[in-house]
């Protein structure tokens, strides 16, 4: 059974202006040392979807349907008291966008591990909280002395093992990353993915991975789920996905992305841009930026349906042709 | 006297070949430094006398050729940006010679450069903090040209011509706009129209897709290919994207902590790698295709510090194929290995 499995998540942020679709409607699972890509451009609704899942939203932010199943509970509904005692950490954690600013400053790294420990349980004595965080900073690769620095004498690259440290303080099972490459150099990135990938092996973590970056997913995730305006379009293993994709947009998005070894081509962009979620185009979203939109795509949402066996697809045209 | 002296270094340092003739090159730079002076605090100046230096540009020499896309590669910190913003003179070059179609600008006061710089312009990385937010589009557009002292017709003729470049069709409509209207992709055009509305020569892009969404990227950099084309505009494109690079770059130079490990053609780079670090850049690069196997990324840690760089080959304290005392004292020298491809490893002075 599925450790984690959201069945038709939708998020909504209240604004001024009006009610932001965030997300609408996304259906995933994660299985024990099972990674998931989830992929989208900026504003798709990726972050929301970790946000929702931790119980972690801004105060306008609101999941209004869907369900969120941990272990075959629904934690959508759970109070904000046992989401923090039982799930929050202990079971799911989250690295955060960013490690460059997520760490406090003004404390040392040992101090904020050792805080994250005793928040959640906290029976843990301070010495063994920082006897765990100097084994959880041997696991990520950091000298343990190291252990009372502040972020600031950290490199960039270390900052972001720690945030990884931190988040696996208290042995969840799944541990959600959110675009933990971005911000980072190449080769540091290379190696953070690594981490990533061998932690996920060692410990069977189930693992969602965040990221505007196809080719991170080609090279660490087992599954992928390609978002746009705030729905999941497609999703399937990751090797089929990129090899047949199957929506326009997977297809645009593959081939917008340049591949160091291949054949120099001309990069084809994909028209237009992604729409705004307060007002979301009618239909299929994907309609005014689609080159094979009908008229059905205009008036008529399409659904995800499994088009072969684990691979989902929303798409008037997949539908159309497998239907006749 | 002294300069003399430095041209003739230059020139046993540089070897034939590396200078190409006059004509063909638009910008040329030999042995190009910037050091920027450390700030030290009240009580260290009292007790410490050696001022320290980031070295942020230490030597380099490469040329852009007329219609080309010359691309500078490199982890941040490797000085690809301050190698940009001093060609513009946006900083001023601590040392090292800079010419642009044959003349030399490095030293040249800001009333003399005036004249230059409508011949080289800039695209900043950050579309969403390089226009003025209080301007609408047509004053950002006009702005270039009231400072060049273009007035009149010409002017509105100008601004309209350079929305239709960029393809911000039709220009009236966004004339009377404010950058926080426009999406992200658009604005980056605006900015590639701004850069391009005095008709320039030479222009610096500093990453300027990194911000943008993927599906949007291709768009602005084949409007760049394009325009480049139809323009005959160089290029100097910073990035640390290899993959993209590759697929809109004519040649390349990867820096190092202020100094160019490699440069050649963009084909021969992908074909064949010739300096540990630029292979080791090369295979962390992610691939697009979840069959194909990652090589193993041998290289560990990161970026040393450019205030006090590691003595000789500034990779060695990284390089996975060091190959003894020779890395460690002696700075290797940017050689020709292969027609056009230089590099500067010790692996290949033998």
């Amino acid at each position: 059974m599925a450790v984690l499995k959201l069945e038709s998540l939708k998020t909504f942020y209240e604004t001024l202006t009006g009610e932001v679709k965030a997300v609408d409607g996304a259906s995933f699972e994660v299985e024990k040392g099972e990674s998931i890509g989830l992929a989208g451009e900026s504003g798709c609704g990726k972050t929301t979807i970790a946000l929702s899942i931790l119980r972690i939203l801004p105060t306008n932010g609101k999941i209004v349907g869907g369900k969120i199943l941990f272990k075959g509970t629904d934690i959508a509904k759970l109070g904000e008291d046992e989401i923090r005692e039982k799930i929050r950490w202990k079971e799911i954690s989250i690295v955060f966008q960013g490690a460059m600013n997520a760490l406090n400053p003004v404390y040392s790294i040992g101090y904020q591990i050792k805080e994250a420990i005793q928040l959640h349980e906290p029976y843990v004595t301070s010495r063994e909280a920082l006897e765990r965080a100097k084994k959880l900073f041997e696991l990520v690769g950091i000298e343990p002395s190291r252990i009372n620095n502040y972020p600031h004498e950290f490199s960039g690259g270390m900052r972001q093992r720690a945030m990884i440290a931190m988040a696996l303080a208290c042995n969840p099972s799944i541990l959600i990353a959110d675009e933990p490459g971005t911000a980072l150099d190449v080769i540091v990135q290379a190696q953070v993915l690594k981490l990533l990938n061998e932690l996920k092996e060692k410990l069977g973590l189930g693992m969602i991975l965040i990221t505007h970056d196809l080719s991170i997913i080609a090279e660490t995730c087992e599954k992928t789920a390609i978002m746009y305006a705030g729905k999941i379009v497609e999703h399937g293993d990751v090797v089929t996905l990129f090899k047949e994709p199957l929506h326009p947009y997977t297809i645009k998005l593959i081939d917008a992305f340049p591949d160091l070894t291949a054949e120099r081509t001309r990069m084809i962009a994909i028209p237009g841009s992604p729409p705004n979620l307060l007002n979301p185009p009618s239909g299929c979203r994907f309609h005014p930026r689609c080159d094979f939109a009908m008229d059905v795509c205009r008036k008529v949402e399409p659904e995800l349906i499994e088009e072969r066996k684990g691979h989902f697809i929303a798409c008037h045209l997949v539908s159309k042709r497998s239907g006749s | 006297m002294k300069r003399e002296k430095v041209t003739s270094l230059l020139a046993i340092w540089f070897p034939r070949g590396v200078v190409v003739e006059m004509d063909e090159t638009v910008i040329r730079v030999e042995g190009l430094r910037k050091w920027f002076p450390v700030r030290m605090g009240f009580f260290r100046s009292l007790f410490s006398r050696m001022q320290l230096y980031v070295k942020a540009v230490d030597g380099i020499s490469f040329e852009v050729r007329k219609k080309e896309i010359f691309a500078l590669a490199g982890e941040s910190g490797s000085g690809k940006t301050t190698t940009g913003r001093v060609l513009l003179k946006l900083v001023e070059p601590t040392n090292g010679k800079m010419y642009f179609k044959g003349k030399e600008i490095t030293f040249l006061g800001k009333n003399e450069f005036k004249p230059f710089r409508r011949k080289m312009q800039m695209i900043f990385q950050d579309p969403y903090e390089s226009l003025n937010p209080r301007m609408t589009i047509q004053g950002i557009l006009e702005e270039p040209l009231l400072i060049q002292g273009i007035m009149g017709e010409d002017k509105e003729e100008r601004v309209f011509k350079a929305l239709e470049d960029v393809d911000l069709i039709p220009p009236e409509e966004f004339l009377l706009r404010y950058p926080h209207e426009l999406s992200g992709g658009q604005r980056q055009r605006v900015a590639v129209a701004r850069a391009l509305i005095l008709n320039p020569e030479f222009v610096v892009a500093d990453e300027p897709v990194s911000m943008l969404d993927v599906s949007i990227r291709a768009g602005i950099l084949k409007l760049m290919e394009d325009l480049m084309k139809k323009y005959e505009v160089s290029f100097l494109y910073i990035t640390h994207d290899l993959a993209l690079a590759r697929h809109i770059c004519d040649r390349i130079a990867i820096m190092y902590l202020g100094k160019i490990v490699e440069m050649c053609d963009m084909d021969d780079l992908v074909k064949e790698p010739l300096h540990p670090y630029t292979r080791a850049l090369m295979a962390a690069v992610p691939v697009p295709d979840p069959t194909s196997r990652r090589v193993e990324v041998k290289v560990k840690g990161e970026i040393p510090s450019p205030v006090n760089p590691p003595p000789g080959c500034r990779f060695h304290t990284r390089c996975p194929e060091y190959i003894g005392s020779i890395c460690k004292t002696v700075e290797p020298a940017l050689i020709e290995i292969k027609n056009g491809h230089y590099t500067a490893c010790h692996l290949y002075s033998k």
